[in-house]
């Protein structure tokens, strides 16, 4: 069975949920807190004549009344990033502070890898990853912009991510050797994205999500090794499939090295809990603390987004 | 990547064609590095400490920011500056090992080992509002022809000659918009392409 119809009896109005994806997705830009404040983006959206509505449930979000912030005084500035609303739950989950190292397992092209160091006023260190090389380009012109200044740019397969560019098992005293955070946002089967990408159940293949989720498990296992005990590490991605999502979780969960700890957005998103069961799979129940969140529930695209805290 | 300097022809920080330093490497008394694009050195503290010939300090750094632009010394008190490849400098929130093998470190805001050294968009952009020197406050028609990438006279201006903030009043203060080139009577503009906007 294929999306939509395959997540029927995951969903409890399968008929708002089927709606809400045939629905094109509202534009939405978050202020780049290090250029402006909230009101004086605001202001100079007003100035220009650019309709929107605040998101209630973030400061800082605005969904625009039109397509595209590209041609506007606040955006030239950098004041403001498109960005999708749901897109912005990962990075509030792992919750970065000022000085910390953290890493953005798959970065490009930069949205939340941003959006990380605005919440840590861009003091201490980002390092933001991604294999593709073509896609790398597209989070330096996006962090630039911005004027992020604790980027560390890198290009590795996050896999096998190695810190020794950064002195790792060397004795210098401002070598990186492990994190205090980590976001896998990882590369998925995008079905939350049908909103945007009219193609997402077209282009689905069962092999795709089998495949893509051995990419996820080595991604997430290599973020827990490489993060300190007591961090933070967050997965997410933008798709429906259990296998991509809980089984990814389930995972991790067996080499017992972490655990999926309790986390609510902020008030006024409503999202439902990981699931147990899938087919003839059954899941570790904490992967019910995990958020999955369907288009119908906040007018956003689909998501899933789980905090776990390093144990050993 | 093709462009031995990493930048893509959409990068952040282009080099209008009008650059009178052009691209090429520089004079006889830069002795670069060697172009490696992904490698960045700290830059020494002071020229007592400067091992690689040619590589500018941090206290140079500071010091032209200040002399420039009047732009505070304390500005840059949580950042490293770091070289890539010839004279490009970066400004780094964080302290990390030197060299660094890194696709992108922080923010690039300068170029060196040339004539006159020129600042980036980005950097202006974000550092540039602590300036009170060399300031072009733009009306809005030339604003707009600025941010457009177009040159424009300007006799108006009696400041110095050479790279300049330019600036607009937007949202009740000055920001900066980009960096210009001031010769003879004439605003140039460097907003890189990838960068330009019709804002008309």
């Amino acid at each position: 069975m294929r999306p939509p119809q395959r997540y029927a009896s995951l969903v409890d109005d399968f008929d708002a949920f089927r709606a809400a994806c045939d629905r094109p997705l509202p534009s939405v830009v978050r202020v780049n807190t290090l250029k402006a404040s909230v009101d004086r983006a605001r202001r100079a959206l007003d100035d220009a004549g650019v309709g929107y509505e605040a998101v209630e449930w973030h400061p800082g979000l605005f969904r625009l009344d039109e397509r595209g912030p590209g041609t506007s005084w606040p955006y030239f500035h950098g004041w403001l990033h498109g960005q999708e609303e749901v897109s912005t739950l990962p990075a509030l989950a792992l919750d970065p502070q000022p000085g910390e190292v953290v890493w953005d397992a798959c970065a490009a092209p930069g949205s939340k890898a941003t959006q990380l160091s605005a919440l840590m006023d861009d003091e201490g260190v980002v390092i933001g990853n991604d294999n593709n090389l073509g896609r790398l380009s597209a989070l330096r012109h996006n962090a630039e912009r911005l004027g992020i200044t604790n980027l560390a740019v890198t290009n590795q397969d996050a896999r096998n991510f190695s810190l020794k560019p950064f002195g790792d098992r060397g004795t210098d005293p401002e070598r990186i050797e492990q994190f205090d955070r980590a976001l896998v946002d990882a590369p998925c089967s995008c079905e939350g994205t049908i909103r945007k990408n009219p193609d997402a159940f077209e282009e689905w293949s069962l092999g795709h999500v089998e495949g893509v989720a051995g990419v996820q498990r080595g991604i997430l296992r290599r973020a827990v090794d490489a993060t300190r005990p007591g961090g933070t590490v967050v997965y997410s991605t933008c798709t429906f499939a259990p296998e991509e999502n809980e089984a990814v979780l389930d995972h991790v969960l067996d080499r017992g090295d972490c655990e999926v700890v309790a986390w609510e957005p902020p008030a006024g998103f409503e999202t439902d809990p990981g699931v147990t069961e899938w087919g003839e799979e059954t899941y570790d129940p904490a992967v019910e603390r995990a958020h999955r969140v369907y288009p119908h529930r906040n007018d956003t695209g689909g998501f899933f987004c789980a905090k776990l805290e390093v144990t050993a | 990547m093709s462009d031995p300097d990493g930048d893509a022809p959409e990068g952040p920080d282009g080099d209008a064609p009008e650059d009178p330093n052009g691209d090429a490497p520089e004079g006889p008394d830069a002795a670069p590095p060697d172009n490696d694009s992904h490698r960045f050195d700290r830059l020494p503290a002071t020229a007592a400490d400067r091992v690689v010939p040619g590589r500018p300090t941090r206290a140079e750094v500071v010091a032209w920011w200040d002399e420039r632009y009047g732009i505070p010394p304390e500005t840059w008190g949580g950042h490293t500056f770091w070289e890539r490849g010839n004279g490009k400098l970066w400004a780094f929130a964080g302290a990390v090992v030197t060299p660094v093998d890194a696709e992108g470190l922080g923010l690039r805001i300068l170029r060196t080992r040339q004539e006159h050294w020129k600042p980036s968009t980005n950097a202006v952009q974000r550092f540039g509002g602590a300036a009170t020197r060399n300031v072009v406050v733009l009306e809005r028609d030339e604003a707009v022809r600025f941010a457009r990438g177009d040159d424009q006279e300007l006799p108006r201006w009696d400041g110095d000659w050479g790279y300049v903030i330019a600036a607009h009043e937007t949202a009740g203060a000055v920001e900066p918009i980009g960096v210009g080139l001031y010769l003879h009577g004439e605003l140039r503009s460097t907003v890189p392409k990838g960068r330009r906007e019709e804002l008309g």
